[in-house]
């Protein structure tokens, strides 16, 4: 819903980070985004191509490294995979998981010059 | 996978040679690590606000909910009863309008509207600047009306004390299910528009197991902005709100 402010934003501290760490262009950006992020990532690359106009980043190539929830069950103890974050555990059925992974929505690198 | 950039393609030869990407090895390119959420800015803003307002001793309060859902009456109804007892302002966010803004003014508070365009939530660094234009006493209470819309604002910490997420009974009890971050984000529930519950199908119990399963101490407060029940016990939880508020 708010993928293009996130992109927007991301430029902005880029342009300002460009100046700290002395890059003039952005070839590439690589984002991690956890399925319980709340972000969808066909919206991100969507509003990529918007927000980096103009900017220091236009043209560069956006990659996105998806990463899965993960979480451990509070009954049953497994270490389990889940779609989303009410749901009860895959390996007993009804254990509530305690989420370790997958809300990320991580800045990872990038490649410049 | 091709480690180099994970472009899926690791086998990929070109006469013979790995591939490149036009991007790697060339002069003066050159990877910089970074490693930071994309909340970042929003979250140090949000860290400002609450340090601003702990200063002061002001109890912020986030109101999330979808469009409709009964927050504009919920704080105008607050207004009147809390009149003389706790001096109250509101900052209104929505996508267009300052009709919310003149709604509480009218009921006697001062307010700010902020106005996000096609902006679906606010941000801290807006309500940053509301804050210092509003310039609330010390020791007040701040309501911050967000954009309805049950996604993003789940997101965006505000510096706020706490989010309160308001769901009528008119909305189907599958809400929390549905949009579980922002039930997860919040710490109470005051599920509203009880006065329609004969005249529509809502199943109370099970909507508070789903929100429950979302997060197991969401407190939750029954009431009707529209006839004021339960208001005795949601002022009585601003109150008890209010005198815990983080004070630097
Ligand atoms: N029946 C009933 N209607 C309500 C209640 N609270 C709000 N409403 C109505 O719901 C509509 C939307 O209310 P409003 O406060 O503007 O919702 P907001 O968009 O969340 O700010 C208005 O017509 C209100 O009169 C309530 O407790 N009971
Ligand atoms: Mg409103
Ligand atoms: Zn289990
Ligand atoms: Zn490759
Ligand atoms: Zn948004
Ligand atoms: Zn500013």
């Amino acid at each position: 819903m708010h993928e293009l402010s996130l992109m927007e934003g991301m430029i902005e501290d880029l342009e300002a980070e460009a100046g700290k760490r002395g890059f003039a262009r952005i070839h590439r950006i690589r984002l991690e985004v956890g399925r319980l992020s709340g972000v969808e990532v066909e919206a991100l690359r969507f509003a990529f191509g918007p927000a980096t106009e103009g900017s220091l980043a236009e043209g560069a190539e956006l990659e996105i490294l998806e990463i899965p929830a993960t979480g451990t069950c509070q009954d049953c103890g497994a270490a389990v995979e889940i779609a989303a974050r009410f749901e009860p555990c895959p390996a007993c059925g009804e254990g509530f998981v305690i989420i370790s992974g997958g809300t990320e929505l991580r800045l990872k690198d990038l490649d410049v010059e | 996978m091709c480690t180099t950039c994970g472009c899926g393609q690791a086998d990929l030869t070109l006469d013979g040679h790995p591939h490149t990407h036009g991007h790697e090895a060339r002069p003066g390119r050159r990877r910089v690590s970074l490693e930071q959420s994309l909340l970042a800015r929003n979250d140090a803003l949000a860290a400002q606000n609450r340090q601003w307002l702990a200063q002061r001793g002001i109890l912020a309060l986030n109101l999330v909910s979808s469009p409709g859902s009964g927050k504009t009456t919920l704080l105008e109804q607050t207004i009147l009863r809390l009149q003389g007892r706790i001096p109250m302002s509101v900052i209104e966010g929505d996508q267009q309008t300052s009709q919310d803004a003149d709604r509480i003014r009218a009921a006697g508070a001062p307010a700010l509207q902020i106005n996000t365009g096609k902006g679906c939530h606010l941000d801290a660094h807006m309500v940053g600047h509301a804050l210092e234009q509003l310039d609330p006493p010390a020791g007040s209470v701040v309501m911050i009306e967000n954009v309805g819309n049950l996604v993003c604002p789940a997101a965006f910490d505000l510096g706020e004390a706490a989010k309160v997420v308001i769901l009528s009974v008119t909305e189907g009890e599958d809400k929390p299910l549905k949009y579980p971050d922002l039930f997860a984000a919040a710490k109470l529930m005051l599920l509203n528009k009880v006065d329609l519950l004969p005249h529509v199908r809502f199943d109370v119990a099970r909507c508070l197991g789903y929100a429950h399963r979302i997060r197991p101490d969401l407190e939750v407060l029954p009431l009707s902005a529209q006839t004021g029940q339960g208001f005795e016990a949601w002022l009585a939880w601003l109150q008890a709100a209010r005198a815990l508020a983080p004070r630097a």
